[in-house]
């Protein structure tokens, strides 16, 4: 082919309007899309907002391991929990434990008898520098920018356990079963879990977005108090100012948002 | 061309080896499937989008959806028509679509995917067992 300097340059300057052509025909296909009405997605009218979601357990209210029942009842019945008799395959999203287990290092040799005794009601502190996000390596848990709750993608789970190694407070449980078998009575409206799958509380996420208040705290009478942590005027601040309160294992830096009233 | 009868004979044989499934199965297709609607999705008229949306996005839908509600806390879905939507699973689409067997595994067997949500959400929210 016989490739003269104007046949070249002919060529440079026809190619180079043809690029220009895909920015134009990008701009009326935009077009086209923004023709048919985009669907929104939003928060729901009722659902509650905060910073960070904390818990004020007044344990003061709870004098032996029958009264936390009928609050562990409540919230493994809403969400499916399965009750396994193999302490090894056992999955807890809230349970009682005695002081010296809530509260190691803060036991001295003598107690008073009352709190040696009283039960202590523990539950994931969805802590707002939580230690098992950061052991994640599929992003499965998470902390949610939008209310501070510490989140579980279920779907993402691998299974994999870092996060039980990671977390202090052993707020989470691994399904070596298939937990459907053990559920007594399914709450259809919530999801289960499958085998091979890490679970915890969630604060009761699907109740805040409908304005409801997490069922534990709701069956309680008032021994728990559920708020946003950063609001001056919400119950836990109220609470928290008002009476002497301890967290669990707080020397650990990880900044749990569930308070004890002892 | 030294074994050329050798060679077309073979040629011809692996042919028809390969052709076979073609020619045997030959207008023997299995029919697309049609998915029976509950009378509650039939009286609903429409889904959350329209029908052929619906169809060949829905499992983005759905992985939009659950990225929201999980990540965000976004749970209201207004599709284009204005129409506000619970986005939730177990609770919005199998609630009308109760069957499972009849409406979700006829395609997904047909189409040969085995997706595993019912593992997690439960096939029938209304139906009581």
């Amino acid at each position: 082919m016989d490739s003269s300097r104007r046949r070249i340059l002919q060529l440079l300057g026809v190619s180079a309007l043809a690029l220009t052509t895909r920015p134009v025909f990008n701009a009326f296909a935009k077009e086209e899309v923004a023709a048919e009405a985009e669907s929104v997605i939003k928060a729901g009218a009722k659902s509650l907002k905060a910073k960070q979601w904390a818990m004020v357990i007044d344990t003061r209210k709870f004098k032996s391991e029958a009264d936390l029942e009928p609050l562990i009842e409540a919230c493994h019945k809403i969400h499916n929990v399965p009750r396994l008799q193999n302490k090894r395959h056992e999955i807890k999203w809230i349970w009682g434990v005695h002081y010296h287990n809530a509260f190691p290092g803060k036991a001295a040799q003598f107690l008073a008898e009352k709190v040696e005794q009283r039960p202590f009601l523990v539950l994931c502190n969805h802590c707002e520098n939580p230690p098992c996000v950061r052991a994640c390596p599929t992003k499965a848990t998470f902390k949610r920018e939008s209310d501070g709750i510490v989140f579980m993608d279920f779907h993402r789970c691998i299974g994999c356990r870092f996060c039980m190694a990671a977390c202090p407070f052993g707020a989470r449980s691994f399904n070596f079963r298939d937990p459907r078998p053990f559920i007594a009575e399914t709450n259809k409206e919530f999801p289960t879990r499958m085998k091979g799958v890490v679970e915890k509380c969630n604060f009761c996420a699907e109740r805040l977005a409908l304005g409801q208040l997490p069922a534990c705290v709701e069956i309680s009478k008032g021994a728990l108090a559920f708020g946003d942590l950063y609001n001056p005027k919400s119950d836990v601040r109220k609470l928290i100012r008002t009476n002497y309160t301890i967290r669990r294992k707080q020397t650990l830096g990880t900044e749990p948002s569930v308070y004890y009233i002892v | 061309m030294n074994n050329k009868k050798l060679i077309i004979t073979g040629l011809v044989i692996f042919l028809i080896i390969v052709l076979f499934p073609f020619w045997y199965m030959r207008g023997k297709a299995a029919p697309a499937p049609e998915p029976v609607l509950t009378p509650k999705a039939q009286a609903a008229q429409a889904c959350v989008r329209s029908t052929e949306y619906m169809r060949s996005e829905h499992m983005l839908l759905l992985d939009v959806w659950r990225d929201s509600v999980v990540r965000d806390g976004n749970r209201i879905y207004v599709n284009p028509q204005g129409k506000e939507f619970n986005m939730s699973l177990s609770n919005t689409c199998l609630d009308c679509h109760s069957n499972k067997a009849e409406f979700c595994d006829r395609c997904h067997n047909y189409a040969s995917v085995r997706p595993y949500c019912w593992s997690c959400h439960i096939d029938n929210p209304k139906e009581k067992t």
